[in-house]
C-alpha cells in the first residue's frame, strides 16, 4: 500500500545478517504508529549494530486552520478552532476564548473562571483516563490493545471505562457536550449546570476515588516495566503563584524564568528541521518537552495531598527526565483534577451558582493570545480582529508539535540503549516512548520538509 | 455465523469522531459481541487488509489521499462515511475558497523552510483540496455530525447488520429543538440553521444556549427559500446568511456554482 500502507514492513530491504561481533541489521519501520491520535511513522535503520538512521515522522494532511479562519466573525472561533482537536476540543476553544478576550478587552466572572475550571478539569480526566487506561495499560499488561483486556482483566476495565464515562458525564455538564463542547463563549457560559447538579456530580467524583486508586494500584504493580530512561531537556508549562497551572498562569521553564504568555513566540521559535515533517520548537536547549511530565516538574508544591502521595508511591520527583514518566504524571494528574474538582465545586456552592449570567461587552478590534495547559502541554491561540469582530490573523501553537523535536532527540539517544533487543521489542519500545508524549497529530497543524524512507 | 469485520480508517480530520465511537463506554463492549474490531488505530495496535466493513473519518484532501481510499474501497464490502469531514469535507472545507498554494502561504510561509510546502513536487503537500469521501469513492452509508452522536452511531450500525433501513432522520433539528421545549434562537436574537439541518443529533446546540451550525447538512429537501425569508423576517445581513452557509456546508456552495 505504498506510503500509507497499514503496518506493512518497508518491503524486502534485508540485507544478509551481517556476523560482525555484537552487530545487527535492523529496518523497522511502522507507519500509521497506531494508539496516537492522527499520523505519524516510526522509521530506525541500523546495519552492523550501528544506527543509520531514526526518525519519527508525520505524515498528516495539512487542514490550514489559520488561513481558512480569516474573514470568520468572533463568535465563531471557538467553535472552529475546536475542531483541531476532537480529545483536546474543551482545552481549544477554552485557548481560543482567552485569545479573543485578550483581543477585545473582555472580562470574565469569577463564577466563569471557575466553571472553566471544571471544564479543563473534565477534559483533563477524559483524556488521561483515556490514555492511561486504554492505551498505555495494554503495553504495561502485555496485550495489544484493551479489547483483550477485557476478557483477561474484566474488573480492571470495566473500571476504568466507568471513570471515561463519568469523565464524559463531567464534560457534558459543563460544556453541554464532551467533543466539541457547545456552552463555552466568548466572555463566560450560555449554559450554566445548577447547584444542585454540581453537587450530584461532586458526590460521584468522591465516590470514584476507590476506583482510581484501584487502577493506579495496577499501574504501580507494573510500573517496573516502563523503562529507565533519561535524557535531561526542558519543561515548559503555565505556572502560577496560588495553584497548579492548567486553566490559567505564566509560561514557566524548568531552566528557569517566567514570561507573560503573550511573549510566547520567544520561547516556541519555531523552525524547521530538513529530516522532519513538523515544525519543531525550542527554547533555550536543542529542544523541549510540554504535557504532564512538565506541569508535574514546574507545579510539582501546588498538587493536594493525595496526589502527592500517588506521585511518592511511584517515586515521581521533580525534576524527572523520564519520558516514560509522564504515564505516571497523567495518572498523578487524575487524582489532582479529582482533588480540585471537589475543592471548586464547594467553592462554587459556597457563593452560589446564578444560572442565569450571561455575558456582555463590545466587539472591538485588536490582537490577543490565550494559553490553556491542555492534556498533551501547553497550548497557545494568538488572534488579530479589525473592528468588526472578523478575525484577520491567526497562529495555534499545538502541545504536539512542540514535542516532535523532543520525541525525534529522545529516539535518537534511546534507541543505541536497545539496539540488541529483538526486533519485535525494540518496536514496542519506540511505539511506547511516543505513546508516553501521547501525541495528537491531527492537532499539529503545521507539517514541514519530508525526508523519505527508501 | 462468522462475525463482520470492521476497520476504522482516518483522514484529515480531528478525529473526535473515533473518540464518540470510544465514548459508547460499556456499550463499546456489546458492540464488540456483534462485529470484530480488526483496525481502530486511535484505540488499538492491531491492524489488518481484511475488512467487510470500512469506517471513513475525515476529509479526502491530496492526491495520496486519493489513492489510499480507493484502496480502501476495493477492499470493503460496504464503506461508510463518518461525521462531517467524511460526509461534508468539514470545517476544514471552507479552505476552498483559497487555493492551495494561497493557504500554504498563509500558514508556512512566515516561518524558515517553507519553499518545501511550495508547489506539488512534495506529495505531502501537493493539490491540498479538501473533499468528501463519496466526491472520490462510492459511499454505501453516511453517519452525519461533528461529531457524530453516539448513541446514532450504535442505531446505525445495528440497522446495518440487520439489514434495515439507516435510522436517519429526514427532518429537520427543530423537531428535535422544539422537542426539547427550547425557546426559539431567532426569538432569542440568535441565527440558526436548525429550520434546514438535518435532526438526529438531539438538538444539543439550541438546548445549550447555542445556535444550530448545520455540521449534518440539510434534510433531502431543504426550504432553503422559506429559511432565508425567516432569516430577513429577523433582520440578518446576506452577509452573516452566507458565512453560516460557509462553515459546515460549503460543500452545497461549491455545488451550487457547479463545483469548484
Amino acid at each position: 500500500m505504498g506510503l500509507f500502507g497499514k503496518k506493512e514492513k518497508a518491503p524486502a530491504k534485508q540485507p544478509a545478517p551481517v556476523a560482525a561481533p555484537g552487530g545487527r541489521t535492523v529496518n523497522i519501520n511502522v507507519e500509521h504508529l497506531t494508539r496516537v491520535e492522527g499520523h505519524g511513522n516510526i522509521v530506525l535503520n541500523a546495519k552492523d549494530g550501528k544506527i543509520e538512521k531514526v526518525q519519527w515522522q508525520v505524515s498528516e494532511a495539512p487542514r490550514f486552520f489559520e488561513s481558512f479562519v480569516r474573514g470568520r466573525p468572533y463568535n465563531e472561533l471557538s467553535h472552529i478552532t475546536s475542531r483541531i482537536c476532537g480529545i483536546c476540543s474543551i482545552g481549544h476553544s477554552l485557548a481560543s476564548l482567552k485569545a479573543t478576550e485578550a483581543a477585545m478587552g473582555i472580562q470574565t466572572t469569577e463564577q466563569t473562571e471557575i466553571l472553566r475550571r471544571l471544564a479543563i478539569h473534565a477534559e483533563n480526566l477524559q483524556s488521561h483516563v483515556l490514555h492511561v487506561g486504554y492505551l498505555v495499560a495494554p503495553d504495561l499488561l502485555g496485550a495489544p490493545s484493551v479489547v483483550p483486556l477485557a476478557s483477561s482483566h474484566t474488573g480492571a476495565v470495566l473500571k476504568i471505562v466507568g471513570l471515561h464515562r463519568l469523565a464524559n458525564e463531567f464534560s457534558n455538564l459543563t460544556c453541554g457536550r464532551t467533543v466539541h463542547p457547545v456552552s463555552l463563549i466568548p466572555g463566560g457560559f450560555s449554559h450554566i449546570p445548577s447547584e444542585k447538579q454540581l453537587k450530584a456530580m461532586k458526590q460521584k467524583w468522591v465516590d470514584a476515588i476507590p476506583d482510581v486508586v484501584a487502577v493506579a494500584e495496577i499501574v504501580l504493580a507494573n510500573a517496573h516495566k516502563l523503562p529507565n530512561f533519561t535524557r535531561e531537556t526542558e519543561f515548559i508549562a503555565l505556572t502560577a503563584d496560588d495553584e497548579y497551572a492548567i486553566y490559567d498562569g505564566d509560561i514557566g521553564s524548568t531552566d528557569g524564568g517566567r514570561w507573560p504568555v503573550a511573549e510566547y513566540e520567544g520561547i516556541t521559535n519555531e523552525f524547521v528541521v530538513p529530516h522532519s515533517t513538523a515544525k519543531y520548537t525550542k527554547h533555550k536547549r536543542d529542544s523541549y518537552m510540554v504535557g504532564a511530565l512538565a506541569r508535574f516538574n514546574l507545579n510539582y508544591d501546588k498538587l493536594g495531598p493525595l496526589s502527592k502521595e500517588w506521585a511518592g508511591k511511584f517515586g515521581l520527583k521533580p525534576v524527572n527526565h523520564n519520558p516514560f514518566m509522564n504515564n505516571v504524571a497523567q495518572l498523578v494528574e487524575i487524582v489532582h483534577s479529582i482533588e480540585d474538582t471537589i475543592t471548586q465545586i464547594d467553592k462554587l456552592l459556597e457563593k452560589g451558582v446564578n444560572v442565569n449570567e450571561r455575558p456582555k461587552f463590545e466587539v472591538k478590534a485588536g490582537r490577543g493570545v490565550g494559553a490553556v495547559d491542555v492534556p498533551r502541554g501547553i497550548l497557545f491561540h494568538d488572534y488579530t480582529y479589525n473592528d468588526k469582530g472578523v478575525i484577520t490573523k491567526a497562529n495555534c501553537i499545538i502541545p504536539t508539535n512542540q514535542n516532535h523535536n523532543n520525541i525525534n532527540l529522545d529516539f535518537q539517544a534511546f534507541a543505541p540503549t536497545i539496539i540488541d533487543k529483538p526486533e519485535k521489542e525494540i518496536e514496542l519500545l519506540l511505539e511506547m516512548l511516543v505513546r508516553a508524549y501521547d501525541p495528537c497529530i491531527s492537532c499539529s497543524t503545521h507539517y514541514l520538509d519530508i525526508k523519505w524512507k527508501r | 455465523m462468522t462475525k463482520p469485520r470492521v476497520a476504522f480508517f482516518d483522514f484529515s480530520s480531528c478525529e473526535g469522531c473515533q473518540l464518540q465511537v470510544v465514548n459508547l463506554e460499556e456499550a463499546l463492549l456489546d458492540v464488540l459481541a456483534l462485529v470484530d474490531i480488526v483496525e481502530f488505530r486511535e484505540a488499538m495496535k492491531e491492524s489488518s487488509t481484511e475488512y467487510d466493513i470500512a469506517i471513513i473519518e475525515g476529509s479526502i484532501t491530496r492526491p495520496i489521499d486519493v489513492e489510499r481510499i480507493k484502496k480502501i474501497r476495493e477492499r470493503a464490502s460496504i464503506l461508510i462515511a463518518m461525521g462531517a469531514c467524511a460526509h461534508l469535507g468539514g470545517v476544514q472545507r471552507m479552505s476552498n475558497q483559497w487555493t492551495g498554494e494561497e493557504n500554504k502561504a498563509e500558514v508556512y510561509k512566515r516561518h524558515p523552510g517553507s519553499e518545501t510546502t511550495k508547489g506539488d513536487s512534495n506529495p505531502y503537500f501537493a493539490q491540498p483540496r479538501h473533499r468528501a469521501v463519496d466526491e472520490i469513492v462510492k459511499v454505501d452509508a453516511t453517519i452525519p455530525g461533528c461529531p457524530i452522536d453516539t448513541a446514532e452511531f450504535g442505531r446505525v450500525l445495528v440497522a446495518l447488520l440487520q439489514g434495515k433501513k439507516l435510522p436517519i432522520p429526514d427532518y429537520p433539528v427543530c423537531v428535535e429543538c422544539k422537542k426539547n421545549e427550547n425557546i426559539c434562537v431567532f426569538e432569542t436574537g440568535g441565527f440558526c440553521m436548525g429550520p434546514i439541518a438535518r435532526a438526529g443529533c438531539g438538538a444539543p446546540c439550541p438546548t445549550h444556549g447555542g445556535e444550530c451550525e448545520a455540521c449534518r447538512g440539510y434534510v433531502d429537501h431543504p426550504h432553503t427559500q422559506a429559511h432565508n425569508e425567516v432569516l430577513k423576517k429577523y433582520g440578518l445581513t446576506p452577509e452573516q446568511i452566507m458565512n453560516r452557509k460557509t462553515m459546515y456546508t460549503y460543500r452545497y456552495v461549491e455545488e451550487a456554482k457547479g463545483g469548484e
